[in-house]
């Protein structure tokens, strides 16, 4: 069969029938083994772009976090005509399309709550049109309201305790990557005839509620696909047919992601695994002569330069849950293929440099897919940029591959997900401290209190522990009925909110760009993680003395004596660290799971850390009530006693089959600590990433500063160098100068592995 | 046998080629005024621990080391307990663990019982991270209250085995920064065929709150870390004496 014109030069397969990019990806791509020295430095065009983002973000900043805000029309497809980073410099850009007409003006989009989007405007200044109260809340319900209509009394509480918190119910659930890609590969067209023929085959005439809610998805997906056409027209693009050279594949991908950034604002809105793709398209136009390296690159900047420009109008509560104004437009690279290629790409250096020709950023989240079988070069370029930037995440490639194949992206920070063939629910983590707490002082809240004033009975009323030294097997035993409770009331609110964002926040735009028989899994996830362990070692270990209020409850510990800590490499505290990952992800499985979805965890707090632990009494591992938990499966804060690689070697030892969600971890290392010059400290680098992800470990934040520079910054956010300093926190990138100070201080505060 | 070890790092990146284990012996002979170690002087201290042990220890860390990483065994002063470093080594050699000795090279004579000891650490080490704190016996004794004689003899022993060697000079303003003690210390190592690597390191008073816990007066308090320019020129004096031979 001759191939489309736009398809010459590409080694048929699967891939010219049916929708399979992973097919089309593996006939076609080309490795690179090389260094870096090919790279081309910013055009003009892009000095000159960026430097007019760079002047709205300041501009943004002076105007207290936001630039402008849509008050008046709702957010869609083609609610905004379109818009450029310039008017002036319009055609300088490469790659066009922004969410609203303005640059980093943030869009109206009130379907995930319309009370949360009145909030977001008003508390940087602005007013929504009044009319919208009446037709979102008399004529249109919106998804947080759906939520709040159904929850239990039990369910309430829970949430109001921070037991169980931070859920995707005042804001979008996000982290459903669209095949963005496909939208290069077959154009609009040829995926609308797929999704009909999917439609004309859902079911067989018999109307049970799964197949009148698929036929109504894949209705609504089609609708979204005509309208991303529509959208593309309006910048003078017919995006109907496949791209035929690389200009066009970024620039439809690029589309196929602006549709979802204009249709949701989820909390996490990546952007998938790309760069290997745009890559065949790059090297099929290099080797006709049709491109050269310095417009290749120029086309990635471009791109890179939209995706840093990604904004959502949030409200405060959830940019204390997620400081810094992250939007997770993580884009991965490299990664091994399953026949034992490594997928390293030119491409995959030009994403990394754009770190180099546009300064560090946090968006969009970089993230290598790791592996000690990647080519010696390439992980030498990674841990440079990793040391002069502090914006790359890893993750491991080892791990995942056997999990998910090898097409998977990253969904907010370390979720895996199979492009285009899976999405997720995620919902938020649980507070197992908290949990830990509710054991010992059966099931009521130390912070909360009632109406009468009594600390608030959140948890099952279990007979409270009253010795004065707690015994290790009573304080077990009730945990593990806590934790039942708990595991149970969480997986049951979670399905509540992914029933209602189905109903009234449907991913469409996304969805469409996904295969119709979609895989689901249902991400849970564990907050307090190294407190608990500590916790629980400390009762082991040593003896906790137990310190109580006149009602009985206890409010304090003091642990006697010494105990092993997790993040020493100490097998008796790494012990209870599995044990409870383990624990919980059992108690979680037991459940039903909304739309037969598979249910995984994650050890991952984001900076919700800092929010979750203010919300939580002291703890028997001595940390005092209302500080900040440690991120992520990050150990607690000063328990690290024997080094970097110890730390890591704990954090190595939790399964990663039993945490599919991720297991995150952030690492401050001083430059000085890695290395004299530059040499030794990219090859240090290096040694301890393979070191570690062949432990068997699943993610690592690299920062690479001194302390000493996060407290100038703080002290003195105004320098020019500080207007980019970028740093890694638990699971994304952020701007230093963005985080509230609390988040500043708390990440100071955090260990920064020094060597004397 | 036991060996008393003061603590163990396990990410060690500047003491010796690649992520290195660091063992920490106790007790050290040497009373340098910039010491930022000064928990590790008294010689009854520390954890006893076999080699084995600590060797299982640092495996757990071989991961890491990829090519050129292995133990750097440090201090307090490692050559006191030789016995103890010659059979760690031996054993790290059996396991095919590449050894590093990190040492101020004070107790090295060539009178036995030592120098058998001595013998057999050598053959079972693959570099040598020798300090000299000063080129002048009168200014070295008044740094660190031993004389720097058996010290450069130390170094001279190395050379004629053709062992190799790295070279550390702590640099602190007004005691080892002055341009001719820099120079006389380039002349010296120029007679040594053996010199891979010559490191700078400024001084830096990380250690002061140690002293302060142990209740010893520092005597350095007012002294600042040398400038950037200081560190590049004692660098450029250094450095050229070991110009034209081979990076370890």
């Amino acid at each position: 069969m001759a191939l489309r014109e736009e398809w010459q030069g590409f080694s048929a397969g699967h891939w010219t029938d049916d929708v399979n990019v992973r097919d089309f990806i593996q006939r076609n791509y080309t490795q690179y083994d090389g260094d870096e020295s090919f790279l081309a430095g910013p055009t003009e065009a892009t000095d000159k772009l960026w430097g007019k983002v760079q002047e709205l973000q300041k501009q943004e900043r002076a105007n207290g976090g936001v630039l402008d805000c849509e008050t008046e029309v709702v957010s869609g497809l083609t609610a905004y005509g379109p818009g450029y980073i310039d008017p002036e410099l319009k055609d300088l850009e490469k790659v066009v399309g922004l969410q609203t007409d303005k640059p980093l003006k943030r869009a109206f989009m009130p379907y995930g709550g319309i009370k949360m989007a009145q909030q977001a405007a008003e508390s940087y200044g602005y007013k929504i049109n009044p009319k919208y109260n009446q037709i979102f809340n008399e004529y249109r319900k919106t998804h947080n309201q759906a939520v709040f209509d159904a929850y239990t009394p039990e369910m309430r509480a829970a949430r109001h305790s921070h037991v169980i918190t931070g859920l995707p119910d005042t804001y979008g659930r996000g982290r459903i990557v669209g095949d963005y890609r496909r939208v290069a590969l077959y154009g609009i067209d040829f995926l609308i005839a797929k999704k009909q023929e999917d439609l004309l085959n859902c079911g067989d005439g018999t109307m049970t509620d799964d197949v009148i809610r698929l036929r109504e998805e894949i209705a609504e997906q089609i609708r979204a696909l005509k309208g991303m056409k529509e959208m593309a027209k309006l910048y003078g693009y017919d995006i109907s047919q496949p791209a035929r050279d690389a200009h066009e594949a970024v620039q439809w991908l690029y589309f196929g992601y602006l549709a979802a950034i204009k249709t949701q604002n989820g909390a996490a809105m990546s952007v998938g695994r790309i760069s290997t793709f745009l890559d065949i398209y790059i090297q099929r136009d290099l080797e006709a002569g049709k491109l050269d390296e310095t417009q290749a690159q120029e086309l990635i900047d471009h791109l890179v330069l939209k995706f840093r420009m990604v904004k959502f109008a949030r409200i405060p509560s959830y940019n204390e849950l997620f400081s810094g104004d992250p939007v997770w437009a993580t884009l991965e690279m490299a990664g091994l293929g399953q026949d034992g290629r490594h997928m390293v790409t030119k491409n995959d250096f030009r994403f990394l440099h754009t770190l180099e020709n546009m300064g560090p950023a946090p968006e969009p989240n970089l993230t290598v897919l790791y592996s000690k079988r990647l080519p010696e070069a390439f992980r030498r370029y990674a841990a440079k940029i990793s040391i002069t930037t502090s914006s790359i995440q890893y993750e491991n490639d080892d791990v995942m591959r056997p999990v998910w194949g090898d097409d998977y992206s990253i969904c907010c920070c370390v979720s895996a997900t199979q492009t285009g063939k899976e999405m997720q629910f995620f919902g938020a983590r649980a507070n197992l401290a908290k949990c830990l707490n509710y054991a010992i002082n059966g099931g009521k809240d130390l912070k909360y209190t009632d109406k009468q004033g009594n600390h608030m009975q959140v948890g099952p009323e279990l007979a409270p522990i009253t010795s004065e030294y707690l015994d290790y097997d009573e304080v077990m035993h009730k945990f593990d009925i806590m934790m039942d409770w708990l595991a149970g009331l969480y997986v049951n609110i979670l399905d509540l909110i992914q029933y209602m964002h189905d109903k009234y926040y449907y991913e469409a735009a996304e969805m469409a760009l996904i295969d119709t028989d979609v895989r689901r899994t249902f991400a849970t996830g564990i907050a307090g993680f190294s407190h608990v362990v500590d916790s629980l070692s400390a009762i082991k270990y040593a003896r906790v003395r137990t310190v109580r209020d006149e009602s009985g409850l206890v409010v304090d510990y003091v642990p006697e004596g010494d105990f092993p800590r997790y993040g020493n490499d100490d097998d008796r505290a790494d012990d209870i660290a599995v044990w409870l990952l383990k624990t919980f992800m059992t108690k979680i499985k037991k459940h039903h799971t909304y739309r037969n979805s598979e249910a995984t965890t994650s050890i991952l707090t984001i900076t919700s850390n800092v929010v979750y632990g203010k919300a939580t009494g002291a703890l028997p591992d001595g940390r005092p009530a209302y500080t900040p938990f440690s991120p992520g499966a990050n150990p607690s804060y000063g328990a690290e006693k024997n080094g970097l690689l110890a730390s890591l070697n704990s954090v190595a030892k939790l399964p990663y089959e039993y945490a599919l969600d991720g297991i995150s971890n952030t690492q401050t290392i001083n430059p000085g600590a890695l290395g004299t010059d530059e040499t030794q400290r990219v090859s240090n680098l290096v040694n301890v990433l393979d070191g570690y992800f062949a432990n068997g470990a699943h993610h690592l934040n690299v920062n690479v500063f001194g302390v000493e520079k996060l407290k100038d910054a703080m002290e003195h956010p105004e320098k020019p160098e500080y207007a980019n300093f970028t740093i890694r926190v638990s699971g994304y990138a952020v701007k230093f100068i963005d985080l509230t100070r609390e988040q500043q201080l708390d990440v100071i505060a955090r260990t920064c592995h020094d060597h004397m | 046998m036991q060996g008393r070890v003061h603590s163990t790092e396990s990410f060690g990146s500047a003491d010796g080629p690649g992520v290195r284990f660091i063992v920490f012996l106790q007790g050290c002979p040497m009373r340098c005024r910039y010491c930022h170690n000064p928990d590790t002087w008294a010689l009854d201290r520390g954890t006893l621990m076999e080699p084995a042990e600590l060797l299982d220890q640092a495996e757990r860390y071989r991961s890491y080391w990829g090519r050129e990483g292995g133990i750097t065994v440090s201090g307090g002063e490692a050559l006191l307990q030789p016995e103890f470093v010659a059979e760690l080594f031996e054993a790290a050699h059996a396991r095919g663990i590449n050894t590093c000795l990190d040492t101020s090279l004070a107790p090295f004579t060539r009178q036995q019982p030592f120098y058998q000891a001595w013998e057999r650490i050598m053959a079972a080490c693959d570099l040598v991270l020798a300090d000299i704190k000063h080129i002048d016996p009168a200014e070295h004794r008044a740094l660190t209250g031993h004389s720097n004689e058996n010290i450069l003899d130390a170094l001279r022993w190395l050379s004629d085995a053709g062992f190799p060697v790295w070279i550390r000079h702590v640099l602190v303003p007004g005691i080892t920064d002055n341009d001719e003690h820099l120079r006389r210390t380039a002349d010296f190592i120029k007679t040594l065929s053996n010199v891979r690597r010559v490191d700078v390191l400024p001084y830096h008073s990380l250690g002061v709150y140690k002293w302060d816990e142990l209740g010893i007066p520092y005597t350095l308090r007012d002294t600042q870390p040398p400038s950037k320019e200081r560190v590049e020129n004692a660098e450029r004096i250094l450095g050229a004496a070991v110009s034209g031979l081979p990076q370890a």
